[in-house]
């Protein structure tokens, strides 16, 4: 098991790195800087080589780099320009919102494609299995834009029953019914977006576990086909289901981009969007950077999971 | 891995008996028909406002699918917004594709540092929500169709790579690549000719996918106005308008019809890529589907 912690450990370690200088290249090496945007005007050649300096952009990239590297190590991503803030106060303020988002629609998801999925394979070619093999064409292929759209259109604008924009009506809190009436029309997007891949593993998972011996000593033992299925089947995939729904995070967490930019949620997406859009670069790295490394901690933390749960994966890894 | 051998039926022979998939390459196809052949022959202008008609026009005999905020046609623009999209969703595909299979014949083949670095590569690239990936390059390097099919074809390499370089690792040592590398074959022949064409079926079926891919994203970042921009439309610009709630609840004519384009294209390819898998891989059909 050591000897397993550690070998993931040892691939986690150039991955961080490469994330981390990904995300400083690419915004870096990007065209224009700063200088450009905020010494419009009355800028001249002394006024903008006194802003690159007080910004540090005149020192060589590597110097800049091991700098923003070892401000991340202490939870310093450095000052946004727009809002002349610290970056990590920003983006803990917006972390909240974004894991209530995703966590809620994700749980919908979660609970409504387990059940479908194993009934799916249960009977195969009947009603259920119809709806679930909708369900995942529908969330492949209908932009969650539109899914968005078709929500506010149909719910908020025409049957007038949810807010169309925003978390709260008042701008801060005041019930709880309020929050989950702003919350109810992105989560469900979110939720539809992630639901079909979902259904379709849970349906592909357990399928294959029916085809195993050990269904075949269950059902050989007279256990009823539902005890079969929910208590030697299923089970028996709950860890591609598993990895299906934490792989999934990555993409969740992008298509949360654009239902928060469109419901105008308060999250880490469309913190992101704004601060793309206002060229606001320590933000932009931030958040990237905290998204991404997010996602290798689960990542990291899912690998030492299986290893404790199934011994077969850690011993067929070594 | 040869599976095809034993069956006396080609892959387009197993392709063609799937109805659904055929129908679905047939209406994509005609679909491409359509979106480059119709603008010149009914002589549409995607980019000229007809001031008679004004602006925000219902759908009429002389606009089929009404005018936009400036009074340009708005089939004209679902037409050639279907060019871009549609060039843009298969051209990233084929970078993609184009890439993924060296990188993982590759790191599967050669192992030790190729397939150290260039996995690690393939995690760094997938630790990142691939839309904010593509957001941000989008934004940085300016949108331009042209380059928002690179930074949607270099980023997607990683799915196809880690597909060969997985299937590479079971190939590389079937008895009949090791006999091959016995009679002195070299490397890029035994490449070439032994390993590849016993990797490559499960790229085939990915690539309609990530076309898809490529055209849900390349909509989302116009839909963001990070994408394509006016003039030039697409379906994510073209839905943009509805972002305003008067489009959207009372101009339904504008941006229903791309919003289905989307869908009934990304469908398609979805569909098409499954007939692929079950005609490339005859195990798979074991699986009631």
């Amino acid at each position: 098991m050591g000897r397993y912690i550690r070998s993931r450990l040892i691939t986690a370690i150039p991955v961080f790195f490469g994330i981390t200088l990904l995300v400083f290249l690419m915004v870096n090496l990007a065209p224009g800087t700063i200088t450009d945007l905020m010494g419009e005007g009355a800028a001249n050649e002394a006024d903008r080589a006194a802003l690159e300096a007080s910004l540090g952009l005149d020192q060589p990239l590597p110097l800049r780099y091991a700098g923003w590297l070892a401000g991340l190590f202490q939870g310093d991503l450095g000052q946004s320009y727009f809002y002349n803030r610290p970056v990590s106060r920003l983006i803990v303020q917006r972390v909240g919102p974004s894991l209530l988002l995703t966590g809620s629609g994700v749980a919908l998801a979660v609970a409504a494609a387990l059940p479908l999925g194993v009934l799916a394979a249960w009977k195969p070619r009947s009603v259920w299995d119809r709806l679930a093999s909708f369900l995942s064409l529908l969330s492949f292929g209908v932009p969650g834009f539109v899914l968005c759209l078709g929500g506010i259109a149909l719910f908020a604008v025409t049957l007038g029953w949810l807010p169309t924009h925003g978390m709260y009506a008042a701008g801060t809190f005041t019930s709880l019914g309020d929050l989950l009436r702003h919350l109810v029309l992105p989560a469900g997007v979110v939720c539809l977006s992630s639901l079909g891949e979902l259904v379709k593993q849970t349906r592909s998972a357990c399928l294959e576990s029916l085809g195993q011996d050990y269904i075949l000593t269950a059902r050989a033992k007279g256990l009823t086909d539902g005890a079969v299925m929910v208590r030697h089947a299923f089970r028996g995939s709950l860890v591609p289901v598993l990895t299906t729904i934490l792989s999934h995070i990555p993409h969740i967490l992008g298509g949360s981009v654009v239902v928060e930019q469109i419901f105008g949620w308060p999250g880490m997406g469309s913190l992101l969007f704004s601060a793309i859009s206002q060229r606001d670069y320590p933000l932009v790295m931030g958040v990237t950077v905290v998204v991404a490394l997010g996602v290798l901690l689960t990542n990291l933390l899912l690998d030492l999971v299986y290893g404790l749960a199934d011994p077969r994966v850690r011993y067929g890894k070594e | 891995m040869t599976p095809f051998r034993s069956n006396p039926r080609s892959p387009w022979a197993r392709f063609c008996r799937n109805r659904r998939a055929v129908v679905c390459l047939f209406l994509l196809c005609l679909e491409l028909l359509l979106v480059f052949l119709l603008p010149p022959l009914m002589g549409l202008e995607p980019n000229v406002s007809d001031l008679e008609a004004g602006f925000w026009a219902p759908p009429s005999p002389a606009h089929w699918l009404g005018t936009d905020d400036v009074g340009r046609d708005l089939l004209a623009r679902l037409l050639c917004g279907g060019q871009v999209s549609l060039l843009i969703g298969l051209s990233a595909a084929a970078i993609s594709a184009a890439l993924g299979v060296p990188l993982g014949l590759l790191a599967g083949y050669r192992r030790g540092a190729w397939e150290f670095w260039l996995m690690r590569l393939a995690d760094i690239v997938q630790s990142f929500p691939s839309i904010i990936l593509v957001l941000c390059l989008v934004a940085l390097v300016g949108p331009s169709a042209l380059n928002i099919v690179l930074v949607l074809g270099l980023l997607g390499w990683t799915g196809i790579a880690r597909l060969v370089y997985g299937n590479t690792l079971t190939v590389r040592d079937q008895e009949y690549v090791v006999a091959a590398r016995a009679l002195g074959a070299s490397r890029g022949f035994l490449l070439r000719r032994n390993v590849l064409p016993n990797v490559v079926a499960p790229v085939w079926c990915s690539i309609p996918l990530r076309a898809g891919r490529a055209i849900l994203s390349e909509s989302s970042l116009s839909f963001l106005g990070v994408g394509i921009r006016t003039p030039q439309a697409s379906w994510g610009s073209l839905i943009q308008a509805a972002a305003d709630l008067t489009v959207l609840t009372s101009r339904p004519w504008a941006w229903i019809p791309p919003s289905l384009c989307i869908i009934f294209t990304v469908l398609c390819l979805a569909v098409i890529g499954d007939g692929l898998r079950d005609a490339l891989d005859p195990r798979s059909r074991r699986l009631p589907d």
